[in-house]
């Protein structure tokens, strides 16, 4: 099991070193939009300082969401995907695997390239540490529920705006919850209690989100 | 077991007709008994003034968006485990009655807003659990319609609407800790009522003219749907 697993994760991560540049673009992505925000409201540090948290997790978001239909699809239009199902392996465990590679390309380097992003908008230092954390906890649940509607969209057409249409409003606890950490601990009131409810979205969706997965590409595969 | 003698469409479709007329008749006398208690008999509010009469309508409908969103999973997760074609159809019947009344509700709820609150919006809980909801509806009519084969359509939805409703506690209660302002709730089972006994009839009234109004609705809607699928 852990075999598949571990067999899937590799693949996917070669596949993605052979694409270099979609990896990039993701990223190349939130790069981007972090740094529209200023431009479009204004370059005042103190307000600058006061919307980082969002500016960053709702980019963090948005690159995830974008990443996220590559996810099958390549895998759908070769009929790899179809042999997955068809494999000795749990598919529940293919999806997990699949689910966590696409967060080790798109969540964790957004999640270490995010404190560069914070030095832009004038974060203090010492919120970076929270921000980080924030983010990488955060993150895998983006690309679990992410892979719910990727599956669940698959081979439909206008699939790209349908997909963010079912994950958005699915997200919209881990980015309440996530950029609450920062704006806690930059508050003075410490965002530990923010970021022990993100471990636990990870761990509820890392149990659940695997099932749903697997439901969802049976259903778009029979 | 007589339990599946009503899952097939065919023994179905005049049930539903039959209980749909009923229950768009007692929609209809509750409504304007609800109404006629609610503008005519009801007290005006010592703080609110006449404005507060839209409660009448805005509750209910809240109640009902979000009622309506658990029965549709309900249906949804039937479909999944017993694969019965009809609680695939209730489910997509259901969607477009629940995404009504949480539309009815946010507006409803702006307009009272602005005169107690003194503006349409704000960025409370309440109103943006609300917003959320509608989303969640609007997302599971729009991966039903991209679909065109409809058994895969409705198991596909049945997806979401359950991943939806286990997330809808997560994400009121991450929305509640994030910000509120809107007063709490009014009406609650454990506790007596803060409000007028004829108010709360008026209200009570209406929750069971929409509870009316949409088994009427779901119920026309289903037979459209088992038409629609019987013809092709």
């Amino acid at each position: 099991m852990f075999a598949a697993a571990r067999c899937v994760v590799y693949r996917d991560l070669l596949l993605a070193l052979r694409r270099r540049s979609d990896v990039a673009t993701a990223l190349l992505f939130f790069v981007i939009v972090t740094s529209l925000f200023p431009l479009g409201i204004g370059a005042e540090p103190n307000l600058l300082r006061a919307i980082a948290p969002g500016v960053i997790w709702v980019s963090a978001l948005l690159s995830s969401l974008l990443s996220l239909r590559r996810l099958f699809e390549a895998d759908h239009d070769d009929g790899t995907l179809e042999q997955m199902l068809l494999g000795a392996a749990p598919l529940g465990v293919v999806a997990a695997a699949k689910a966590f590679a696409h967060w080790l390309v798109s969540g964790l380097p957004i999640a270490v390239i995010a404190p560069l992003i914070a030095l832009q908008y004038d974060l203090a230092a010492q919120l970076f540490g929270v921000l980080a954390l924030s983010l990488l906890l955060g993150t895998p649940v983006l690309s679990l529920i992410g892979a719910i509607g990727a599956a669940l969209t698959l081979g439909l057409r206008g699939g790209g705006v349908l997909l963010s249409l079912l994950v958005l409003p699915l997200y919209v606890p881990v980015l309440i919850i996530g950029a609450g950490a920062v704006e806690m601990a930059a508050a003075g009131l410490g965002g530990g209690g923010q970021l022990l409810l993100l471990a636990a979205m990870l761990v509820v969706a890392a149990a659940f989100a695997p099932w749903a997965i697997s439901a969802g590409l049976r259903i778009s595969l029979e | 077991m007589k339990w599946f003698w009503y899952a097939s469409p065919q023994t179905f479709y005049p049930v539903a007709g039959h209980i749909a007329r009923w229950c768009a008749a007692a929609a209809a006398l509750l409504a304007a008994a609800g109404l006629y208690v609610g503008f005519f008999v009801a007290p005006t509010d010592a703080q609110q003034g006449e404005a507060y009469r839209i409660i009448f309508i805005h509750v209910p409908a809240a109640w009902m968006s979000m009622f309506l969103y658990v029965v549709m999973a309900l249906w949804a997760a039937l479909g999944l485990a017993l694969n019965t074609r009809l609680s695939g159809m209730m489910a997509s019947a259901l969607a477009p009655t629940g995404a009504l009344f949480t539309f009815i509700a946010l507006w409803t709820g702006s307009l009272w807003g602005r005169p107690t609150w003194g503006t349409y919006w704000v960025w409370d809980a309440r109103l943006t659990s609300e917003l959320v909801l509608l989303f969640l509806y609007l997302g599971f009519m729009a991966l039903q319609a991209a679909i065109d084969d409809p058994r895969r359509a409705d198991r596909a939805g049945a997806v979401l609407a359950i991943v939806g409703v286990v997330n809808i506690p997560i994400i009121h209660y991450s929305v509640v800790w994030w910000n509120t302002l809107h007063q709490g709730a009014s009406v609650s089972v454990t506790r007596a009522p803060t409000m007028a006994a004829t108010m709360l009839t008026g209200m009570l009234l209406m929750a069971l003219a929409f509870w009316m109004y949409s088994i009427a609705v779901s119920l026309v809607r289903v037979r459209c749907i088992i038409r629609e699928r019987g013809s092709s």
